[in-house]
């Protein structure tokens, strides 16, 4: 590899290699461009704060349950106890689980946000990220906004055990309210989204979105090739196949998801008088 | 620390809901003995444990299977059908697993494929639509994790049954009857009241796949399958399952008939209660009985109001018929 570098998904120093096309990019430049290369689109990883401000109508993000922490339901101990994983996760991101929640609005819709942060424990879905997401549906619901959520996780906390499973359906039952008060849901996938949050929510918007390369898959390859012996061929399972095998709306660029989603918005509250959206 | 997990740990009293008589285990004092997390999984998994056509042809009347998913083809994996308890229609669907290895290959080891999930769906919907009580038999190490499962939307079946599960206007009991897989089996497991057999187990993720991931060694099942706590007492203790079903004293592989027996018992006595149950309170219930699974803390701000009084104890009030 040139200059014996590893490509590294989250820049942290003055330069990065694209993983795609080995070009060196210089991080403020980087930034500057949404985490997207510069050379060929390549589109690194986003953190979930950077996320929002690309997100959302400029400084119309507050931020809902930002104190909510996971406690350790069931005595989890791997290498480390859970409870110390946490706090690792904690200070390393300085959020307090995988999941920022709040009101926003995009392109003048009045919208619920919630968006997940990998760099959290590899974005999984505990007991917190079910409660804010559940929350976040029941204040769209009770507010008559339209919900968003971005994705990004590798699926259910195996540190929180069945609560963890159990959360898929907490939330889905919030999600099946909000469907049958016609309010509209957006799911929006990006880079990694797999196991229990692609066979939830992230699989169920009324418009499902993902970013170009994005790698979507309901179960990780260590578990397939430990439960089944087969390796699965290098490519399978990124955003274009699923876009082929029609479980995708659309494949939006990073630049154009603000715009887009507002389009999207926009057009379902048409025959609405109100702001909000009426039934 | 189990008093932090709000409102998934219910009293015995609270436990109303759960008919006296259908011979219910509610807490973990009531058994004899406790299993290892380890023995649960291996008894869950013994090969010569009654799986769902065995006990539904020992719980039922009469059972018609219904084949397919009208869209793709019929998955061995899951059977459904209309089956009669005491002269009242109820629509079935199951996981099935096989008693031998030709014929587990042929039932793909119980591990559906998407066209599964939409097999159940479907029936689900015709349990709806005619007003028909639906029971689900859970037994399943997971949905199959291969390429032609996500070619054809593992995570889109299983994210609608569950969706569909949590918004289905008819009263739905789930059985857990060996293995309960992660997702694979929640598409069968949202319901008004969930019942494990004694020895089952339930878990986010396989054993396996979980040393696969923490300990990096599938080697490590049996720590992983105790940290995870998977087996029947630690689900009642975690407010997952509601009640057990009690097992012959060497384990369900022993004797189908007994097991079975204990089973229509439970069954019988819960469709009685949830049929009386309008179908407005049964959706709210349904919604609280999964909204309270969490275990949170919230530094300095108020805990959420509890839930009004719970349909069962609405029940409870009311002079039974």
């Amino acid at each position: 590899m040139p200059f014996g570098r590893k490509p590294n998904e989250f820049p942290s120093h003055l330069w990065t290699q694209c993983p795609s096309c080995s070009e060196m990019l210089f991080n403020k430049q980087l930034a500057r461009n949404l985490n997207v290369c510069t050379k060929c689109d390549h589109h690194f990883r986003l953190g979930a704060r950077e996320r929002i401000e690309l997100l959302v109508d400029k400084a119309s993000f507050h931020e809902h349950d930002a104190a909510l922490t996971s406690g350790d339901p069931l005595g989890f101990t791997d290498s480390k106890p859970y409870p110390e994983r946490i706090a690792a996760a904690q200070t390393k991101s300085g959020e307090k689980d995988a999941i920022i929640t709040g009101e926003a609005t995009i392109g003048d819709n009045p919208v619920i946000l919630a968006v997940m942060d990998f760099e959290f424990m590899g974005g999984s879905m505990g007991t917190v990220v079910g409660e804010k997401i559940t929350r976040a549906a029941e204040r769209a619901l009770a507010e008559r906004r339209a919900l968003v959520i971005v994705s990004a996780s590798g699926g259910a906390r195996m540190q929180e055990g069945t609560l963890a499973l159990m959360q898929m359906a907490k939330i889905l039952g919030a999600l099946a309210r909000l469907d049958q008060a016609r309010l509209p849901y957006v799911s929006v996938i990006t880079d990694p989204t797999t196991g229990g949050v692609l066979a939830s929510y992230a699989s169920l918007g009324d418009i499902i979105v993902a970013e170009p390369g994005a790698l979507i898959r309901f179960s990780g390859e260590r578990v397939t090739s430990g439960t089944v012996g087969e390796k699965l061929p290098t490519g399978f399972g990124k955003a274009e196949f699923l876009l082929e095998r029609g479980f995708l709306d659309q494949i939006v660029p990073r630049p154009q998801l603000r715009e887009r989603i507002g389009f999207f918005l926009t057009a379902f509250r048409a025959a609405s008088q109100d702001l909000r959206w009426s039934l | 620390m189990l008093d932090r997990i709000t409102g998934t740990k219910r009293t015995v009293e609270a436990n109303g809901h759960l008919p006296v008589d259908a011979n219910h285990i509610t807490e973990p004092a009531q058994l004899a003995s406790r299993v290892s997390a380890w023995e649960a999984v291996q008894a869950a998994r013994n090969i010569q444990r009654p799986h769902t056509l065995d006990i539904v042809g020992r719980v039922f009347d009469r059972f018609h299977e219904l084949h397919g998913d009208r869209g793709f083809r019929d998955d061995p994996a899951i059977v459904g059908g209309i089956a009669d308890l005491d002269g009242r229609p109820v629509v079935i669907v199951g996981e099935q697993k096989g008693a031998s290895t030709e014929e587990n290959i042929a039932r793909n080891f119980g591990m559906p494929h998407p066209e599964g999930y939409r097999k159940a769906m479907r029936l689900y919907r015709l349990a709806e639509k005619f007003h028909l009580p639906l029971i689900t038999f859970i037994d399943t190490p997971g949905a199959y994790p291969g390429p032609e499962g996500e070619e054809r939307g593992q995570a889109e079946a299983i994210a609608q049954s569950i969706l569909l599960m949590a918004r289905l206007q008819t009263p739905i009991v789930v059985v857990i009857l060996g293995e309960g897989g992660s997702g694979g089996a929640l598409a069968l497991g949202v319901g008004d009241v969930v019942l494990a057999m004694q020895n089952a187990i339930y878990s986010v993720i396989s054993p396996e796949g979980c040393a696969a991931i923490l300990w990096r060694s599938p080697a490590e099942a049996e720590r992983a399958a105790k940290a995870m706590r998977v087996s029947g007492p630690d689900l009642l203790e975690l407010g997952v399952v509601d009640a057990l079903i009690p097992e012959p004293a060497g384990g369900a592989h022993t004797d189908h008939a007994a097991t079975a027996a204990a089973i229509r018992t439970a069954l019988a006595a819960q469709l009685a209660k949830l049929e009386r149950v309008p179908a407005a309170d049964l959706m709210s219930a349904r919604y609280e009985r999964f909204r309270a699974f969490g275990a949170l803390d919230e530094a300095g701000a108020a805990p959420p109001p509890p839930p009004p009084d719970s349909w069962w104890r609405r029940m409870m009030k009311r002079p039974s018929s």
